[in-house]
């Protein structure tokens, strides 16, 4: 990890901690065999580069936008639809893809020249207010995007679950398009975090962090806020944009309640707080760690409010109903917020090494 | 009525600068206590230190026998402590009523007190249901001092009341200052218009890094020129 | 210039007319693309009570933001809580909402606009106490707090409630409409449009003829004045934000009846046009986020009748105009 950014992930828990949610990912269908197993490791994947570039706004330039979100929903629908509209080909997939990165970067300008000039507070309401309409857009444009029931579609045919491309199984696993698929999002989502993680070491992330600091001491000092901050904005606008696309890819179905609902901001937002602030590696903790509790949490919190209602305790069995899991989780985030501000990231690392804050 | 403020050891911190470094000095009872110095010296956050807006990380404040330091700006103005800012921090959507109004924490204003704020400052009269942001400059400061005498004081701390007033105003404002002393009121007053600090001051205090470099008496001090110049430097001839 | 000076003239200061006649110059600009003049009476009725209902959820958030430079994203859950809260009255009372004795019907909503308040109220000095004061003056942090208290809150209703939405009715003297020519005006959003304006009025009574008032205007100015003039700001904006909280309620309690039905989702909803109509109408001013509610429930009405898919981003094109005109919006605060 240190070869590759330049940023070794302080701390031996936190290296052995981070090598594990790795390896699991990467040997994921071999490791856990079945389709929800894979399902959450693709998740997974997806989410950690979601929320690794929203966390070199949030925590490396200490911008609060609510307008992250929009981009992964441009991206699943810039490739959903494509893909949907033009036919299941890879030709249609770039298309889409590319037409969404340019919109996204279009829009990413638009909102950081037209707010960034002024306090954080104000461009975090302008962003939910934006984001807010998109979504509302989206879902009543139906004849455009599907609206409310989104539109399912098929992938290029060697990505297809169908599709065999060795005719015994390997190591056990079904040798299909559903394994190639995993391992596409897979190689993307390392290639963009690698990408992210060079930015935010290079000069460029260290002006960024330095503006978030002491803006007035940056901009003495002659760096262009403005244009660092639009800069960074466009950067995870496109992180957020690939990442959507991939979704919609894995999905094969793309709609506002998986593209661009607020409730994936406000996951993204835990997920970022959560695994820690202003360190990449956060966002692989963060990611992880929500998508395994979404997805097993909620049997542990079934069986507990089973327990409490078979003990006759009352309101505890519907808080622990297994729909509730956001409640302990938003606690879990309101305490971070108080007590863990870097998150797990900064409860694992030495206190020598916080001096990157 | 008339204690004494004293300072002994006074550190302060504001985020990673150390702005006072050890100030010891006392403004004696009742007198109008000049603190001079050149710009960034410190005078302005030793006020707000002794007001409690900003946090003493060391040392003592006491008026009379109160320690001042640790409490909130808002147990330390209930004390009887009255605060002018070099900003004026007059609210300028509320009147000139309604600032006077909120300067009278303890109960409704008192029509003698007024009258003979009014005295000094008829302007605040006339746009008595004014908007306070619509004042001039001059008049603003005036409201702002209004304000903190408005009820009777132990102590007032005020910065700079001169700063960029017209002539006339500043004359005006002197024999304010005066007649508020005659009061019985201790007064430490911030002031870079040396004209000022020889009229009014009883006792003066030089701040400079931080730290008090000079402690005596008003007059010794006007009439010393060659200590004016080691303690102030050319700074204050500008300002004459 | 001179204190001496007393002839000298002060420039008046005057109220700003043009920002408050927005909302008129709308209709205006509107009602000859309308055409039918009842179709425009029902229109602008329906916006004015539509921007009442907006402004009492509202007003609070623009007091508290202007206060504390807190940026409440748990607001949207006490709208939410107040609307459910409502429905504890509302419910077992049915009877009450059903007869033909308007009596009756105006004291069951009185009871749920009451209870919706109260409870919203309390809870909003638990919210302030356990959420936004550890955090106070840190802006990520606080932002970041209140979007996990507003997380905790909705799934907290959701426990209590369960997820589905609740049908909620309004009482039989308020149901159908009065007819003016031939427009016909429902009697609900009368209702409604008096209990904004009380709100309002009483709102402003407060802020301008009281002391509290005098205190939380000052204080949204100079909080540090506030505090060196020897006033306990902290106390103060717990008040402010508990009645924040209780309006939002109240205004939670009104929509939801408007609508006939109470789901959590109402919180996210109407938070969001908070946001817009606070940043239109200055942050801070109570009576600009007032102009602020009309103008963007007039806009989206008659938007929705002129061409609807303008309308869903009605909001947000009014936004960028009045910025891009008043760049600190319609009534903007002193030193802010």
């Amino acid at each position: 990890m240190t070869l590759l950014s330049g940023d070794p992930s302080r701390g031996r828990a936190l290296q052995i901690l981070v090598t594990l949610v790795v390896i699991a990912l990467v040997f994921a269908p071999f490791l856990f065999p079945g389709a929800k197993a894979m399902n959450t490791a693709a998740k997974t994947c997806v989410m950690i580069l979601l929320v690794a570039s929203y966390d070199v706004l949030l925590g490396y330039a200490g911008i609060v936008s609510f307008a992250h979100v929009m981009f992964f929903g441009v991206g699943a629908y810039g490739v959903g639809l494509a893909l949907y509209g033009l036919g299941a080909g890879w030709g249609a997939l770039f298309a889409g893809l590319g037409l969404a990165i340019l919109l996204s970067l279009a829009l990413a300008l638009a909102i950081g020249l037209f707010s960034l000039r002024v306090q954080s507070i104000f461009f975090a309401m302008v962003t939910l207010a934006v984001a807010y309409a998109f979504n509302v857009l989206a879902s009543q444009l139906s004849a455009f995007t599907g609206g409310e029931d989104g539109r399912s579609f098929k992938v290029p045919a060697v990505l297809q679950p169908g599709f065999r491309w060795l005719d015994h199984p390997l190591f056990g696993v079904q040798a299909n398009g559903k394994l190639l698929s995993y391992y596409l999002v897979v190689f993307v989502v390392a290639a963009a975090f690698l990408v992210l993680l060079r930015i935010v070491n290079s000069p460029f992330g260290r002006v960024l962090q330095a503006i978030r600091e002491n803006p007035f001491r940056a901009e003495a000092l002659g760096y262009r806020i403005v244009f660092h901050r639009t800069i960074a904005t466009c950067v995870s606008a496109l992180g957020a944009t690939l990442a959507g696309g991939l979704s919609a890819l894995w999905l094969r179905y793309v709609g506002p309640d998986t593209a661009l609902s607020f409730s994936i901001q406000v996951d993204v937002l835990v997920m970022v707080v959560v695994g820690g602030m202003g360190s990449l590696w956060g966002a692989v903790l963060g990611a992880a760690l929500f998508v395994v509790a979404e997805s097993y949490l909620q049997d542990g919190m079934g069986a507990l409010a089973g327990l409490a209602a078979n003990a006759g305790l009352p309101l505890l069995p519907a808080l622990f109903d297994p729909h509730r899991w956001l409640l302990w989780l938003g606690l879990a985030f309101v305490l971070a917020v108080y007590f863990a501000p870097l998150g797990i990231v900064g409860a694992l690392t030495p206190p020598e090494g916080k001096g990157r804050r | 009525m008339s204690a004494a403020l004293t300072l002994e050891g006074v550190h302060t911190h504001i985020g990673r600068y150390h702005i006072l470094q050890g100030v010891d000095f006392d403004a004696p009872g009742g007198k109008t206590t000049m603190l001079l110095g050149r710009n960034g010296a410190g005078k302005t956050t030793a006020l707000r230190t002794i007001m409690g807006l900003w946090r003493a990380s060391k040392g003592r404040i006491a008026l009379g026998s109160t320690a001042l330091n640790g409490l909130a700006a808002s147990d330390v103005a209930r004390l009887g402590v009255g605060y002018a800012p070099e900003t004026m921090a007059i609210f300028s959507d509320l009147t000139v009523k309604e600032n006077l109004i909120l300067g009278a924490r303890q109960g409704p204003l008192d029509d003698t007190r007024l009258d003979w704020i009014f005295g000094f400052f008829p302007a605040l009269k006339k746009f008595w249901l004014s908007r306070a942001g619509s004042l001039s400059g001059g008049q603003k400061q005036m409201l702002s001092i209004a304000r903190a005498i408005v009820e009777p004081r132990a102590l007032l701390l005020i910065d700079e009341p001169t700063k960029g007033l017209a002539p006339a105003i500043v004359g005006a404002l002197i024999e304010c200052l005066k007649e508020i002393k005659a009061t019985g009121v201790t007064i430490l007053l911030v002031e870079q218009n040396f004209r000022v600090a020889v009229e009014v001051g009883d006792a003066v205090r030089v701040m400079d890094n931080g730290r008090i470099v000079h402690r005596g008496d008003m007059a010794a001090l006007a009439a010393d020129e060659r200590l004016q110049n080691r303690l102030l430097g050319l700074s204050l001839d500008s300002h004459q | 210039m001179s204190v001496l000076d007393v002839g000298a003239a002060l420039p008046r200061h005057r109220m700003e007319i043009l920002p408050a006649l927005t909302p008129v110059l709308v209709a205006v600009v509107a009602a000859p693309f309308v055409g039918s003049a009842s179709t425009f009476l029902t229109l602008t009725a329906a916006g004015i009570a539509m921007g009442m209902m907006i402004f009492t959820m509202a007003s609070g958030l623009t007091l508290v933001f202007g206060m504390m430079d807190v940026l409440n994203f748990g607001h949207g859950a006490f709208i939410a809580l107040g609307a459910y809260v409502a429905t504890l009255v509302l419910l077992p009372l049915a009877s009450w909402s059903a007869t033909d004795s308007i009596l009756l019907n105006l004291a069951v909503l009185t009871l749920a606009g009451v209870a919706a308040g109260l409870v919203c109220g309390l809870m909003g000095w638990l919210f302030e106490r356990l959420i936004v004061k550890p955090v106070y003056g840190q802006h990520l942090r606080q932002i970041l707090a209140t979007i996990g208290g507003s997380i905790i809150a909705e799934q907290l209703i959701y426990a209590v409630w369960g997820p589905d939405q609740i049908p909620v009715s309004i009482p039989a003297a308020f149901q159908g409409s009065f007819v003016i020519g031939e427009a016909a005006v429902e009697k609900y959003r009368l209702l409604a449009t008096l209990v904004g304006l009380v709100v309002f009025a009483g709102e402003m009574l407060v802020l301008n003829r009281t002391k509290i008032g005098l205190l939380i205007r000052a204080g949204v100015e100079n909080r540090e004045m506030v505090e060196a003039l020897g006033y306990r700001i902290d106390r103060l904006f717990v008040a402010v934000f508990m009645a924040g909280s209780a309006l939002a309620g109240l205004g939670g309690a009104m929509m939801a009846l408007y609508r006939g039905q109470v789901h959590a989702t109402i919180g996210a909803e109407f938070l969001v046009l908070c946001f817009i109509v606070i940043i239109i109408g200055g942050l801070g001013s109570v009576g600009g986020s007032f102009v602020a509610s009309i103008l963007v429930a007039l806009i989206a009405n008659y938007a929705g009748f002129l061409a609807p898919k303008l309308a869903l981003v009605s909001n947000i094109l009014a936004m960028v105009v009045v910025l891009l005109w008043r760049p600190r919006g319609l009534y903007p605060v002193s030193g802010r």
